[in-house]
């Protein structure tokens, strides 16, 4: 029922994800990205579930907890960076070249 | 059970332990109180006396069993190594027990004429450490019941000689000439480890005792395994006992103080190669091929330093070619097989060549004495600055003269006795073999030339006109008794020491029977008949004769001049003084190329060329540039690492799907 749109259209969000972390260079875009990812991901387990079970849905939980985690300390690490540099722009931002 | 177990033998390590004791005690001395003499001299001489008291006590207890096979006293484990058990282990039989009266009262005597002779230097506590340690390993040697055992008193004596030969080492030539000996010994010393591990393959024992009892059942006589056995360990003792062509490093050796030529390059150590071929004569009695090496070896040593002996000016010099010469007869013994003899040359060379060495030491000490009372530097060792020493050195003169009849061969002197045997034995055997006469005629024309030179020594040094300075001449003095007392007492085994193995009498020979008996199982003893004995005897007083008054009428002693105002030599004898230049054709030869493989080969071209620049620096590089690809794959570009990451995740995808 409806599992393969479902997964097609996690594809694609997943993949403008990739896409987007790829191509963009400001930090708080590319965090969007990866969360646009996780939830593709989270899209994926809830369609899957249907077929294989609860255990997907609960994992789908487990997902949004460290997504919003993540989002407070990567946020407050943008806003550090931000204070510190005055610029999101990744390219300038690259203090670990060897 | 061995008759000599619970006896006095089983003191027999206290030997090695009191001299060792004593090296320690004076070694700790020469740091902390360098100017303790009166105690250095005590514990030194004091220690080597013990040792031969119980070295006595040892051969009453052997001439009291008159055991059949040695006994072995093992001390501990010492090399458990799979099917290899070597023990530290002691063996006690007639042969070891005559070395270590000998080493033990020859080496008392020494240490005694020492206390006299080294009285004034500043190293007094330092040489008798050195001489203490001397001891112990020429014991250790000499005792041991085992070829690894005995290879380490072999190489202990060759350190305790390195060092007292450069004991003076801030000249440089003396350092150099003790350098000189470790290196050239380095040469036998290979052989002899070689022969060890041969031994050991071939018959799966390094024990004297158990070699000797598993050689004849396991090895083909005259083999070539026997024989190549043989040849190294020989090799060993031509190292040792400078012989041809390993001699070069014994006349360097006189650079070290005179008491330590006497006991370590004359009476001692430098007999250990004979000692060796005795130790071991079955592998010597079943490889007859090795044994005619070492007759021949002995015997053209025996010619050739004599000769060299004939034209050297300095006393010592002229008494170091002398002692390869002798080493060189009692060679000739040991290799035709008569072990007794040989070992006969042995005992009498220590105790007279051990006088002349001290008598020569004596000479040396007046000489540098008025020389340095008068700050005149002239050579004290030079016998064109001597002459006419006898007024001034009576008993010095004497008792030279007692020795230099014996070497020459006068009976009824010890040396008459022991050459005679020597070479009676190597005529015997060309009966056999025509080989052994060319070795008995080249003993003969050296027994010649000893003759001639030792005359000459005594001739130049103590008598006709003194061509010693005006000045010094009236402190010319004979040394103190610490130092004429070892002297007379050595002059008087000189003249007894024959008695121990007359003619048909043979007492060393019957003693030594256990010991040898199985070598004469395989190769026979030479038996000599009455009258070739009488004859041959006849012969070697005649040519002692002929050497004595050659030199006696020959010699000018009064037209020789001081040693800075003599003529250059020319021709033959100027040859004979650079000694034929043999250091000179080893330094082109040997030293040169060596040298010149050293630095241009191994060190240009491998080390600095190969191991430097692939070997060093190359890994070096190699870790530089892969650090460098490293560093600069880390852009710091977010998008740099998730493009690969990215490209990862999708070659990881790609492989699984791949799979399915």
């Amino acid at each position: 029922m409806l599992l393969g749109p479902a997964l097609a259209v996690s594809a694609i969000l997943f993949s403008l994800g990739v896409v987007g972390v790829l191509l963009r260079r400001n930090a708080i875009v590319i965090f969007m990205c990866i969360e646009l990812m996780l939830n593709a991901v989270n899209l994926a387990f809830v369609a899957l579930s249907q077929q294989l079970g609860m255990d997907g849905q609960v994992f789908v939980f487990f997902v949004m907890t460290v997504a919003a985690a993540e989002a407070a300390v990567g946020l407050a690490i943008v806003i550090a960076v931000y204070r510190h540099r005055e610029t999101l722009d990744l390219v300038n931002i690259n203090l670990l070249r060897g | 059970m061995n008759p000599l177990a619970g006896t006095a033998a089983d003191l027999v390590g206290l030997t090695i332990l009191l001299p060792f004791l004593g090296f320690v005690a004076n070694g700790v001395i020469a740091f902390v109180r360098p100017q303790e003499k009166r105690l250095v001299s005590i514990v030194g001489v004091g220690s080597v006396a013990l040792a031969f008291a119980v070295g006595v006590a040892v051969f009453l207890a052997v001439l009291g069993a008159r055991p059949e096979e040695p006994y072995v006293k093992a001390l501990w484990t010492w090399m458990p190594v799979g099917d290899l058990r070597v023990a530290a282990a002691l063996q006690v039989d007639q042969l070891s027990v005559v070395m270590l009266l000998v080493v033990t009262g020859v080496g008392s005597l020494i240490h005694l004429f020492s206390v006299g002779y080294m009285g004034e230097d500043p190293g007094y506590a330092r040489y008798f450490a050195y001489l203490n340690l001397f001891i112990a390993f020429m014991l250790v040697l000499v005792l041991a019941a085992s070829f690894p055992v005995m290879f380490i008193g072999w190489e202990g004596v060759g350190l305790c000689s390195y060092l007292l030969i450069g004991f003076w080492y801030t000249d440089k030539a003396k350092a150099e000439a003790g350098l000189k000996a470790f290196l050239v010994n380095r040469i036998g010393d290979t052989g002899f480890m070689i022969a060890m591990f041969l031994i050991f393959a071939t018959l799966g024992t390094l024990d004297f005792v158990g070699a000797a009892a598993a050689a004849p059942a396991r090895l083909a006589p005259g083999g070539a395994a026997v024989t190549a056995i043989a040849l190294l360990l020989f090799l060993g003792c031509v190292g040792k006992s400078a012989q041809i062509p390993l001699y070069v490093w014994l006349p360097d050796a006189m650079a070290g103080p005179t008491p330590v030529s006497a006991l370590i390059h004359a009476a001692t150590m430098v007999t250990a190669g004979v000692f060796l071929v005795a130790r071991a004569n079955v592998f010597f009695a079943m490889a007859p091929v090795a044994a005619a090496v070492v007759a021949g070896v002995g015997a053209l040593t025996a010619l050739f330093a004599a000769t060299i002996g004939l034209k050297q000016w300095d006393i010592k010099k002229v008494l170091a070619y002398s002692t390869v010469s002798q080493l060189g007869y009692m060679f000739i013994g040991v290799g035709v097989g008569a072990y007794a003899a040989g070992m006969f040359h042995l005992v009498t060379h220590a105790f007279f060549k051990a006088l002349l060495f001290l008598g020569s030491g004596s000479v040396i000490h007046a000489m540098h004495a008025a020389y340095h009372h008068t700050h005149g530097h002239a050579d004290a060792q030079d016998m064109r600055n001597m002459g006419g020493l006898a007024a001034s050195m009576p008993v010095t003169a004497r008792v030279m003269w007692v020795a230099t009849l014996a070497i020459a061969g006068i009976p009824p002197l010890a040396g008459f006795f022991s050459k005679d045997e020597i070479l009676l034995s190597a005529f015997t055997r060309g009966g056999e073999n025509p080989f052994y006469y060319a070795v008995w005629a080249l003993g003969v024309a050296g027994a010649l030339l000893t003759a001639f030179y030792m005359t000459r020594l005594m001739i130049y040094t103590f008598h006709g006109p003194s061509r010693t300075g005006d000045l010094e001449r009236p402190h010319l003095h004979e040394s103190p008794a610490v130092m004429t007392a070892p002297l007379v007492a050595l002059a008087v085994l000189t003249v007894l020491g024959g008695v121990i193995n007359l003619p048909h009498v043979a007492t060393l020979h019957r003693w030594l029977e256990p010991v040898t008996r199985r070598a004469v199982d395989f190769a026979g003893a030479p038996e000599a008949s009455a009258g070739l004995e009488y004859g041959l005897m006849g012969l070697a007083v005649v040519i002692a004769a002929l050497g004595i008054g050659l030199a006696a009428r020959l010699l000018r002693p009064a037209d020789l001049k001081p040693a800075d105002q003599a003529p250059a030599e020319a021709g033959f004898a100027k040859l004979l003084l650079e000694k034929y230049r043999v250091d000179e054709l080893y330094d082109a030869a040997i030293v040169r190329p060596l040298v010149w493989l050293s630095r241009v080969v191994l060190w240009k071209g491998v080390d600095a060329g190969f191991i430097d620049t692939a070997g060093v620096n190359g890994s070096a590089a190699l870790a530089r540039g892969l650090g460098w690809l490293g560093s600069h794959l880390q852009t710091g570009q977010v998008g740099t690492y998730v493009v690969v990451f990215v490209l990862g995740v999708l070659a990881v995808l790609g492989t699984l799907l791949g799979r399915m």
